[in-house]
C-alpha cells in the first residue's frame, strides 16, 4: 500500500476545497448524471459545444469525497477546450491510469491529471476518481443535439 | 437477619475478561501495515472465534456427508449436528419450538421468504405494509416486489431527529389494511434499539402480524422471542460470530405450516409424483435442497460460545464502549454524531465537516482501523437524516477502549492530511 500522501496529494486538496466549474449550467447541450450505487456519490455534469465540436463549456455539481469532488473539477479543467473526440480519448487514458493493467505505460503523461495515478493502489477509490468521468462519456455518447 | 449471618456474600458479578474474550478471535491478533486490526465493524459482519472455525474445519475434515439421506453412520452424525444446530439456536432465541427454526442464507432470505410465502397470498390491492424509516434496504425492497405483485402499498413510520421511533405514529398508522409489520429490533446505521414488545402489542391488539429484523440485535441483546411476541424473527449466522451464508427464520409454527412452500426440491417433500407432490412438515418444507450444513454447525457453535458468555456482562462492555466512543467522537473538532437515540446498541454513526466518510474510511485504514462508510444499505434513512453517508464506528463483544482511542487517534490524521 501506498503512502496517503501519493493518494492526497496537494492539488486533490485543493481542487476538492476549492473545486472549478462547479456550477449549473443552463444553456447547456447536453447533460447525465453519475452515480455511484455503493456509497450514494452522485454528481450530475453539463456541456455547452463551440463550433467543430468543441467543447466551449463544461460544468459540474455533486457531492462525494474529495477523490471524486477533485477528479470532477480537475476533467472538467482538462477537457474545456478540447474536441469531443480528443475528451474521449483523455477518458480512455485516465481510466487507464487509475484501472488499467499495470505498469502505466510511459512517456504518457496526463498533466495535472496525473496525480490521481495514487488511485490505483486503493481498489475501493477508483469508481470515485473515475464517477465524473463516466458521467461525461454519458454526456458526449451521441453526436451533439444543437 | 442473624447476628452472625453465615451465608455467602452475594457473588459480585465477575469483572467482563475483554483480553480473554479477544484471545478467542485469531484475526484480532493480526497486523494491518505493521499496526495492530482495529476492527470497527462488526455491524457489517462479525469475526470468528476459534471454536466456530474449528467446528466448521472439524465438519470437513472429519464428519461430512449430506444430511437427512444416508442410513450410514457419517450421514446420521452429520443430521445429529444438523438438527443438534437447530435445538441450540432454537433455544438461544428462546422459541417455543426447533420446528419454528428455518436455516436460510441469511436475514435477507428469510424476509424474502416471509414476503412470498407467507404475506403474497393474503395481499389485496389497497392492503399495507407498514415500516419504519430506519429499515436496511433488505427490510424495504422485498416489501416493494411483493407489492408490485399485488397492488400493495408501504406505510412508512416516522423517526425523530436524534433516530427513535415515534411509537405512537406507528400506533396511528396500524389500520383495517394493515397486512404486516416489519421493523428492525436494532438499527444498523443508528444503533437505535426499537420496543419491540411494544409494537408487537400495538400491532396484535389489531390482528396484525410483526416481523423482526433481528440482525442486529442477536450478537447484542439476549433474544426473547417468547417475551418478544413477534411471529417472525430474521437473523444472519455472521454477524453473531458464525459463518457467513446462513440465516435464521423463527415463524410461528401455526403460520409457517398455513404457508405454501417458498422453493421446491430435494428435501423439502413428503413424495414426488409427475402429477402431484406433497410437502415436508416443517421446518423442512422451507429448506429444499442441500443446506449449508457446515454453516448451520459453525452458526451452533457461535450460539455455544454466546451462550457460555455472561450476556448480561457483555452488554454492560458493550453499553460502556459505546457510551465512550460517543463521548471521545463529540470531542473531535467538526464531528457530528448521527443516531443519538436514548436507547442505543454497539454502533455510532458520524459526519465530520469538510472529510467526507469514504476519505476518512481510507485515511483511518492506513492505521489499521477499519470503520463502514456510505449509506448502509439505509439509503431511505440518509435521506431522513440528511446526509449522503456516515462514517460509522461498530463494537462487538471484543471491542475495547483501546479501538475508540485508535479511531479517535485516526481522525486527528484524518484532520491533518484533508488540512482541515
Amino acid at each position: 500500500m501506498s503512502d496517503l500522501s501519493d493518494l492526497y496529494q496537494s492539488v486533490i486538496l485543493d481542487h476538492n476545497r476549492s473545486p472549478r466549474n462547479c456550477r449549473a449550467m443552463t444553456d447547456a447541450h447536453r447533460e447525465a448524471e453519475g452515480f455511484n450505487p455503493l456509497c450514494g456519490d452522485r454528481l450530475r455534469v453539463w456541456v455547452r459545444f463551440g463550433a467543430g465540436d468543441l467543447i466551449e463549456d463544461v460544468s459540474f455539481e455533486g457531492i462525494g469525497c474529495a477523490i471524486s469532488q477533485a477528479s470532477a473539477s480537475l476533467m472538467t479543467t482538462a477537457v474545456k477546450g478540447k474536441t469531443r473526440a480528443q475528451a474521449l480519448e483523455l477518458f480512455d487514458r485516465f481510466h487507464d491510469l487509475v484501472a488499467g493493467e499495470p505498469p502505466v505505460p510511459p512517456g504518457r503523461s496526463l498533466g495535472k491529471l496525473q496525480v490521481f495515478e495514487g488511485v490505483r493502489e486503493y481498489p475501493s477509490r477508483v469508481k470515485c476518481a473515475s464517477l465524473a468521468w463516466h458521467a461525461l462519456r454519458s454526456a458526449l455518447a451521441d453526436e451533439p443535439a444543437r | 437477619m442473624p447476628a452472625t449471618d453465615l451465608r455467602p456474600a452475594p457473588a459480585t458479578p465477575a469483572l467482563y475478561d475483554v483480553e480473554a474474550v479477544r484471545r478467542d478471535f485469531p484475526i484480532l491478533s493480526q497486523r494491518i501495515a505493521g499496526k495492530p486490526l482495529v476492527y470497527l465493524d462488526s455491524a457489517a459482519t462479525s469475526q470468528k472465534p476459534q471454536a466456530v472455525i474449528d467446528a466448521v474445519s472439524r465438519f470437513y475434515a472429519a464428519g461430512n456427508a449430506n444430511v437427512h439421506r444416508g442410513v450410514y453412520r457419517l450421514s446420521e452424525a452429520a443430521t445429529a449436528a444438523y438438527e443438534g444446530a437447530r435445538s441450540r439456536v432454537a433455544a438461544f432465541l428462546n422459541a417455543p419450538s426447533a420446528r419454528e427454526v428455518v436455516f436460510t442464507r441469511g436475514t435477507t432470505e428469510s424476509i424474502n421468504l416471509v414476503a412470498q410465502s407467507f404475506l403474497r397470498p393474503r395481499l389485496r390491492p389497497g392492503d399495507e405494509i407498514l415500516l419504519t424509516e430506519m429499515e436496511h434496504h433488505s427490510n424495504i425492497v422485498p416489501w416493494q416486489l411483493v407489492a408490485a405483485q399485488t397492488g400493495a402499498l408501504l406505510r412508512v413510520a416516522p423517526i425523530s431527529d436524534d433516530g427513535e421511533l415515534d411509537v405512537g405514529a406507528l400506533g396511528a398508522l396500524l389500520g383495517e389494511r394493515t397486512r404486516l409489520v416489519s421493523i428492525a429490533h436494532i438499527s444498523n446505521a443508528l444503533g437505535t434499539i426499537n420496543p419491540i414488545e411494544r409494537i408487537t402489542a400495538l400491532a396484535h391488539a389489531r390482528g396484525i402480524p410483526v416481523l423482526v429484523d433481528g440482525a442486529q440485535s442477536a450478537p447484542h441483546l439476549a433474544a426473547d422471542i417468547r417475551a418478544f411476541g413477534c411471529d417472525f424473527f430474521a437473523c444472519s449466522s455472521h454477524k453473531m460470530f458464525g459463518p457467513t451464508g446462513v440465516g435464521v427464520l423463527y415463524g410461528r409454527a401455526e403460520l409457517l405450516e398455513q404457508m405454501p412452500p417458498w422453493q421446491g426440491g430435494g428435501d423439502m417433500i413428503a413424495s414426488v409424483t409427475f402429477e402431484q407432490s406433497t410437502w415436508a412438515a416443517i421446518p423442512s418444507k422451507f429448506e429444499a435442497g442441500t443446506p449449508d450444513i457446515a454453516g448451520v454447525i459453525g452458526l451452533g457453535a457461535a450460539v455455544d460460545y454466546l451462550s457460555a458468555l455472561d450476556r448480561g456482562a457483555v452488554a454492560a462492555h458493550e453499553a460502556g464502549i459505546l457510551d465512550y466512543a460517543a463521548t471521545r467522537l463529540a470531542e473531535v473538532p467538526g464531528v457530528r454524531l448521527i443516531g443519538t437515540a436514548a436507547r442505543k446498541a454497539s454502533v455510532q454513526s458520524f459526519v465530520m465537516q469538510g472529510a467526507h466518510p469514504h476519505d476518512i474510511a481510507t485515511i483511518l485504514d492506513a492505521d489499521g482501523v477499519c470503520i463502514r462508510a456510505g449509506h448502509h444499505c439505509t439509503q431511505p434513512l440518509m435521506a431522513r437524516m440528511g446526509v449522503p453517508a456516515t462514517a460509522r464506528a461498530s463494537f462487538a463483544l471484543y471491542s475495547t477502549t483501546a479501538d475508540v482511542d485508535a479511531l479517535i487517534a485516526g481522525l486527528d490524521r484524518v484532520r491533518r492530511v484533508m488540512g482541515l
